[in-house]
């Protein structure tokens, strides 16, 4: 049904041109839904875009054939091209929230789309809309046709998104991260309600995703791109059992899986044995009947309810849950950025809950809990090189300045594996990963003993992920700090943790040992997250 | 509720207007008694306007006299400055509307345009015109437009006031010249005042074309690389409906922002374009009444003025609502 041959298109930049796919070749047969696996930049978006012909500007097709149906896609006029889309190809994006108008109701975008490829007119056109929305299972929908984007949750936006691009029974679906930035079981209504969808109208879809376990889980065929080449292509067990590329190996490995240890996420060739760790009896943080109450527009808001739990000396907690359900509220009073309504945080036996967030910054407590926060860039100062991002804590707690400071920050930049050379560049000039080790040294600048982690590596591309969890287990056993974990990947945090702290609805509704709550839940929720995570198919044993 | 919000401003605006006023340099007081005034007669005019009061009791009076609409005699023209005002303010008003309605016909849809074809040759036009726009005082285009459009071709009619001395004014209702001469019917009239505003008010258009035409380019170029113009474009609308119901309506909100920001100082900025054409605005007053240590006259200026810009946010706000249903949501 659609065929690509040899497909390439370039991007000018003020660099000169730049290749984003150099000669991609791919078939969708009827019925069939393909997966595009890859990391960040691999191209595999602009492949999509290149064939629906919404590039950027600046972008182009630079040679190869596209053809959809006998339509040679990248010689069709720009209005053959407006009556393709949508109607014949249709296109479901990630970030449901910012691909909404966001000043435009809801039902009227559907409207649009219905009206555009006469499937409606005035008379009926709110009408259609509310079906095409029914058609993705929105309760109620009659009322949220009058909705605005930010009246409405992740979930419910995408769904939208989804109405939209359902909405004129294209033939072609193709879903471009459809489910990042979504919870768990979220992600796994939206896949389930589009895999029904596509199957109901036996159309055929391209799924694009950095998840190989989702892709395996919801693709008949799966293609591997890397550096605007597809490595590898064929069925996803086969894929997975037998990679015969170095680069679908190494993808495979570094995707958290249930049985894998965290070093077996690292290319075989570099995994080092795990370094031993001292885990002690003696609790190091005890939070007891934690509350906090915010003051909202209709009345008090309680975002966590009494939640008590302990880390121990040495050991890693994860926090887990899903978006709202208190545990970023939980990490913010316990690294004290956030005043508790009650509840006691006794840290090494004193009571920091009794010392104002405001003021903490100067409490000689402030150095021996430390964050690492989830968004590597946005957490950088634009303006800073890593080496004054590290020195900011050494200055302003340890007191280190001159030669004893530069001293310090080298040894930093040696113990979080970021080359000395990069210690001068701005955080633009850096990588995900790289970004993601200044981060992690500013944490560690100042010697804590407790480091809390919120969801440090949501985004970056899994085999960069490997290697900072991997970094991250290794410092806490040569520091010898205790974690807190926050996340919503149980994979990774099984991977990381020791205990585990399951929250809902600002409680916590299980903890326990790791491997306990994960094999055996005693919560039916924490049983619901567990099977609403993508199960990627186990790789062929350990070489 | 906004409107309640708008109270304490004015009150602010009362105690600041007096106070301002009371520090100018200089005494009312001896040049009013005039240039052979004795020392006697100085004190005389003094106790005459109230000005060897204490300061509180002279603010309580000017407030007195706010109540009950009294906003003093003007010193220089010996006229109530509140008839100064509802016959002058009038006249500014028409003209920065007019400009401001000139300035956006060409500034939005250039920066529209430009957004849309970035580094073409709309886009390096709209370029030339901000520069120049800005870069050119109000004064000098002025003269330019007189010298070519009155003295070399003969076009415009003399840089004279609001009306040629040949029309008889019509009767005032608004106070706007070109909707009072509608309002009468009487054509040619319309057409003379129009004739005598179009220089000014292109001289001014030249002069707030810039900000308007940057923002609005500033504002498409971000909204259309935003990710719903790319769920848009490949749901298959038309690029018009993508343009004008998607991108247009977001881009808005930063362009009605500028537009309340250009339409404030241009209103207290054109003294210098009402001087060029002899336009009887309440810029000229005001610097007037200044120089000569008017007080009263530069209170009710002051008041005026601030009172508009009030007025101005409370319209600005509303049209946020009215575009961006956010903002609704959130005052709620």
């Amino acid at each position: 049904m659609l065929s690509i041959k040899d497909l390439a298109v370039a991007f000018r930049t003020r660099r000169g041109e730049v290749d984003a796919v150099r000669g991609v070749s791919f078939d969708v047969a009827e019925g069939e839904v393909l997966g595009i696996v890859g990391e960040s930049g691999s191209g595999k978006s602009v492949t999509s875009y290149a064939l629906m012909r919404i590039l950027d500007a600046g972008g182009r097709i630079k040679a190869g054939e596209a053809t959809y149906g006998g339509v040679d896609l990248r010689r069709a006029s720009e209005r053959d091209m407006q009556g393709i889309r949508g109607r014949e190809i249709s296109m479901i994006f990630q970030n449901p929230r910012a691909a909404l108008n966001p000043i435009r109701k809801v039902g009227r975008q559907i409207e649009d789309v219905l009206r555009r490829h006469a499937r409606a007119d005035r008379q009926n056109g709110r009408a259609e809309a509310i079906r095409a929305m029914e058609a993705v299972r929105i309760n109620d929908a009659a009322a949220r046709y009058d909705a605005y984007p930010f009246e409405l949750s992740g979930g419910m936006c995408q769904r939208i998104v989804c109405a939209i691009a359902l909405a004129c029974d294209p033939r072609l679906l193709v879903m471009d991260e459809p489910t990042t930035g979504l919870d768990i079981t979220t992600q796994k209504a939206v896949m389930e309600l589009v895999t029904d969808l596509i199957r109901a109208r036996a159309m055929s879809a391209i799924l694009i995703t950095h998840d190989l376990g989702l892709a395996a889980q919801y693709c008949d065929r799966l293609v591997v791109m890397k550096d605007g080449e597809i490595v590898e292509a064929g069925d996803p067990g086969a894929l997975f059992s037998r990679p015969a590329h170095a680069y679908t190996r190494k993808l495979v490995d570094a995707t958290p899986r249930a049985g894998a240890s965290i070093r077996s996420l690292l290319p075989a060739e570099v995994r080092t044995p795990e370094p031993p760790r001292r885990i002690t009896d003696e609790a190091l943080l005890e939070v007891r009947d934690l509350v906090k109450t915010f003051a909202g527009k209709s009345g008090p808001v309680h975002a966590v309810r009494g939640v008590s739990f302990d880390v121990k000396k040495g050991q890693s907690v994860g926090l887990v849950g899903e978006s709202g359900c208190g545990k970023s509220t939980t990490s913010s009073m316990v690294v004290r950025l956030l005043d508790p309504t009650s509840g006691e945080i006794r840290f090494e036996g004193t009571d920091l809950a009794q010392r104002p967030a405001a003021g903490f910054a100067r409490d000689p407590m402030r150095s021996r809990i430390q964050m690492v926060f989830q968004d590597a860039t946005d957490s950088l100062n634009p303006r800073h090189t890593s080496r004054q991002t590290i020195a900011e804590p050494l200055r302003a707690m340890a007191g280190l300045r001159g030669r004893a400071q530069g001293q310090r920050i080298e040894e930093l930049a040696d113990l979080v594996g970021l080359p000395r050379t990069l210690l001068d560049r701005f955080p633009h000039q850096l990588s995900g990963g790289q970004k993601a080790r200044v981060g992690i040294a500013r944490a560690i600048a100042v010697n804590p003993s407790f480091l809390i982690l919120d969801e440090p590596t949501a985004a970056l591309d899994v085999s960069i992920q490997a290697i900072v969890l991997n970094l991250l287990a290794d410092l806490r056993a040569r520091l010898n700090m205790s974690y807190l974990f926050v996340s919503h990947d149980l994979h990774v945090v099984r991977l990381l943790c020791d205990h585990v702290v399951v929250m809902k609805g600002g409680e916590i509704v299980e903890q326990g040992s790791a491997e306990q709550v994960m094999t055996a839940p005693a919560d039916p929720y924490t049983a619901e997250l567990l099977s609403a995570a993508p199960k990627p198919p186990a790789p062929r044993a350990a070489a | 509720m906004r409107l309640a919000q708008a109270i304490p401003v004015v009150l602010g605006v009362v105690l600041v207007s007096f106070l301002l006023t009371r520090a100018l340099p200089g005494d009312p007081a001896a040049y009013f008694a005039g240039d052979a005034a004795t020392p006697e007669s100085i004190a005389a005019t003094r106790a005459k306007l109230g000005l060897d009061k204490s300061m509180p009791e002279q603010f309580l009076r000017y407030c007195g006299d706010l109540l009950r609409g009294d906003l003093g005699q003007s010193l220089s023209t010996g006229q109530p400055v509140l008839d100064e005002l509802t016959r002058r303010l009038p006249a500014s008003l028409e003209l920065t509307l007019t400009a401001l309605l000139i300035s956006c016909g060409i500034a939005v849809p250039l920066g529209v345009l430009a957004a849309t074809r970035p580094g073409s040759w709309v886009d390096h036009l709209c370029r030339v015109l901000v520069t120049a726009g800005v870069s050119l005082p109000t004064f000098f285009t002025g003269v330019v437009l007189i010298y070519v459009f009155y003295y070399l071709t003969g076009w415009a009619p003399s840089p004279l006031g609001r009306l040629d001395f040949i029309y008889i004014e019509p009767p005032t209702v608004t106070g706007f010249l070109l909707i009072d001469a509608a309002l009468d019917g009487d054509g040619e009239t319309w057409a003379a005042a129009l004739r005598q505003l179009i220089l000014p008010a292109l001289t001014l258009a030249l002069f707030t074309m810039a900000p308007i035409a940057r923002m609005t380019r500033a504002a498409m170029l971000s909204a259309l690389s935003s990710d719903f113009i790319r769920t848009a474009r490949a749901a298959g609308l038309t690029s018009r409906k993508v343009l004008f119901a998607y991108a247009f309506r977001n881009a808005l909100l930063p362009v009605v922002t500028t537009l309340g920001m250009v339409f404030s100082f241009t209103l207290g900025a054109n003294v210098l374009v009402e001087k060029v054409f002899a336009w009887p605005g309440i810029g000229s007053f005001a610097v007037e009444a200044l120089v000569a240590s008017d007080y009263a006259a530069v209170q009710g200026f002051v008041l005026c003025m601030a009172l508009l810009f009030v007025a101005l946010n409370l319209v600005i706000d509303m049209a946020y609502s009215l575009i961006d249903p956010r903002i609704g949501f959130d005052s709620k």
